[in-house]
């Protein structure tokens, strides 16, 4: 434990609005280690960026906005610090890079400018050496030509160099822990592939751990030691990739996986049936239970928490889990049990 | 830029072609002209005609037009009969008085409209910024005219803080000039800096929902830093366009606020020359007032260059 950069302990991010609670985020826990490289998979919707946010706390100054749980980074609750001493943290010490490259970067600002506003806002850099660091981190994040670069406007970038720009940017003053917020949705697939690669270089040499949020599972394995499956604002499966991928728990993360095509298989596609449930108004007991090919009486009354599946690092919150032990406790007649084929 | 510049007043050219077009037929729509004006009620035809071929009015329209272009393009724009100089300097004699009053005006209407706009947009749905709303929709709605005889009666009547009209030259008294020039250009000003206060306030509320805000916000920087830095030089452009065209009619003289404080400005003249059928005159004024009005865009879309770097000429 003592490698974790950073620890969530019951994060829940609730949003007070006119038709009630939205719980966005209700009860995640997860960890960050040193120098890895964490998913957090899920629908949209799901919670994800909220959850990436609460975390930078990006979200919760607002009245309607409640952010409770513990977020330990180095062991302090980001919870507890104040406004000021959060902002030497963002930036500095975790940083974050958004999906869409195209409006994250300031239309009205030179590359180069806001990439040396880092250093200078903190670590009280002049603007000369600030702007070599500009140059300096666009050299490192593949950006041919950068002096000329570091003085356009970002709407001389393409898509896929602003991104590269941005994760300089967020790169600038090396931080432990990069929140990146599905930083290649928005791109192509070349360009996906290519900051992709780049992020897996820059945590090989410099061992700043990623936070990589997507929905996308292919992302996942090319980049990804570690996975969190997020479902209706609840991790609902945590494991290395290998463990998810080749060994899913949940349900959910089956039914995710089977939603893959598999080259080379002519078989159907077999999607999730139904929708997530309306975070207005989430039911009593598991989330999934809807859409769950495997539901039980105990899923409609009590929600499963997160518990040791076939390794003791390879949790699942499924009452499915523990079930062999508690031989069936719970279990009704509905109908006949699908066969576990895991 | 200079390319663009020299284009953009290249451009300018048809456009004043068709502004002179306008103004000279437009004036001389108006029923009576210069010499019935001038001669008042008792004249013999005779006498009319007389002063008519002095002052080349009974030539066709088409030569008359065609004649007055010509000199204005030799930068003789006439000679105002009624004033009794030349159109040219009548107005550069009153544009000092309009300029000023049209910039003190603009300057009143920024230091209302940026900060006020600004802080209503951070503090939405706050009393503050329904307070702004407020400011905005009366400043908006009350007649400047209106609002400069209540300044004349509470400012000057009553409290006796300032004259109620007249004018102060600069060079005569910069104190007494700025105390005859302060409540006209308040008038003026407040109905453009609540036009301007309501566009700052929404153009912020759109940049601080944008991604590079929250961005801003992930690599630390500071909420003074956030507003002044990030988002503002985004939000601005909007605003210019709003100052840069009410400059505009600044600039072409507030004909009614003038005359209300009794200020010699372009608006006045114009006036005047309105009622004097003074031809020239007037044409000179309108010519003048669309120049205004070109060279202020101009200015405009440079600043645009400036807060917006996608904007390149």
């Amino acid at each position: 434990m003592a490698d974790n950069i950073l620890e969530v302990r019951d994060l829940k991010t609730h949003f007070h609005t006119n038709d009630g609670v939205v719980k966005a985020v209700d009860g995640v826990d997860l960890h960050v280690e040193k120098g890895e490289i964490l998913a957090i998979v899920g629908e949209s919707g799901c919670g994800k960026s909220v959850t990436s946010q609460s975390i930078m706390r990006l979200i919760g100054a607002k009245s309607s906005e409640k952010v409770s749980g513990e977020i330990l980074y180095h062991g302090e609750d980001l919870l507890s610090k104040t406004e000021k001493e959060m902002r030497q943290i963002r930036g500095k010490d975790m940083s974050m890079v958004f999906q869409d490259p195209m409006t994250s970067l300031n239309p009205a600002y030179k590359v180069g400018t806001q990439i040396a506003e880092m250093p200078i806002i903190h670590e009280k850099k002049d603007k000369k050496s600030s702007w070599k660091r500009a140059i300096d981190m666009l050299t490192k994040v593949g950006i041919p030509s950068p002096e000329k670069r570091a003085s356009q406007y970002p709407h001389q970038f393409s898509g896929g160099m602003r991104q590269r720009g941005v994760v300089a940017m967020s790169l600038a003053c090396d931080p432990d822990l990069i929140i990146a917020d599905e930083p290649t949705t928005a791109l192509d697939v070349t360009i996906q592939a290519q900051v992709l690669d780049l992020l897996r270089k820059l945590r090989d040499d410099t061992g700043t751990a990623i936070m990589m949020i997507t929905h996308d599972l292919g992302v996942v394995a090319e980049l990804c030691d570690r996975v969190a499956v997020m479902y209706a604002g609840k991790i609902v499966e945590e494991g290395t990739v290998a463990d998810i991928f080749d060994n899913p728990q949940h349900p959910y993360t089956q039914g995710l996986i089977h939603s893959l095509p598999k080259p080379g298989s002519r078989e159907r596609l077999k999607p999730i049936e139904g929708q997530p449930p309306n975070l207005h108004n989430l039911p009593e007991g598991c989330r999934f239970q809807d859409r769950c090919p495997f539901v039980m009486d105990v899923c409609r009354e009590k929600q499963p928490e997160l518990v040791p599946a076939d390794k003791q690092d390879h949790q699942a919150a499924c009452w499915l889990m523990g079930e062999e032990e508690n031989d069936g406790d719970g279990r009704t007649g509905e109908s006949e049990e699908p066969e576990k084929t895991f | 830029m200079i390319a663009y510049i020299i284009r953009r007043l290249l451009i300018a050219i048809p456009v004043l072609f068709g502004i002179s077009l306008i103004a000279f037929f437009m004036v001389r729509l108006v029923p009576g002209d210069t010499v019935t004006a001038m001669l008042g009620n008792s004249y013999t035809p005779e006498q009319a005609e007389a002063l008519r071929a002095q002052y080349g009015l009974d030539e066709p329209i088409i030569t008359q037009y065609i004649l007055w272009l010509t000199n204005v393009l030799q930068g003789d724009f006439g000679f105002s009969h009624f004033t009794n100089t030349p159109v040219l300097e009548a107005i550069l004699l009153r544009l000092p008085v309009t300029i000023e009053l049209a910039l003190l005006s603009v300057v009143i209407a920024v230091i209302l409209a940026i900060p006020l706009g600004t802080i209503a947009a951070l503090k939405r749905n706050s009393k503050f910024d329904y307070g702004a709303s407020l400011f905005g929709m009366l400043g908006i709605s009350i007649p400047n005219f209106w609002l400069g005889t209540l300044m004349i009666l509470f400012f000057s009547l009553w409290a006796g803080w300032f004259p109620s009209g007249g004018f102060v030259g600069l060079y005569e008294s910069v104190w007494g000039n700025l105390q005859s020039m302060i409540l006209p250009a308040i008038a003026l000003g407040t109905a453009v800096g609540a036009v301007a206060m309501r566009m700052t306030r929404s153009s912020m509320l759109e940049v601080t929902n944008q991604d590079y805000i929250k961005m801003a916000r992930a690599k630390g920087v500071s909420s003074r830093r956030l507003i002044t830095k990030h988002a503002l030089k985004n939000a601005l452009v909007p605003v210019v366009t709003v100052l840069g065209i009410q400059t505009g009619y600044l600039l072409g003289g507030s004909v009614v606020v003038e005359q209300i404080f009794g200020l010699p400005g372009v608006g006045q003249l114009a006036l005047q020359a309105i009622t004097n059928r003074d031809y020239a005159l007037l044409q000179g004024t309108i010519l003048f007032i669309a120049s205004a009005f070109v060279i202020v865009n101009l200015i405009v879309d440079i600043i645009y260059g400036f807060l917006n770097p996608q904007i390149r000429y």
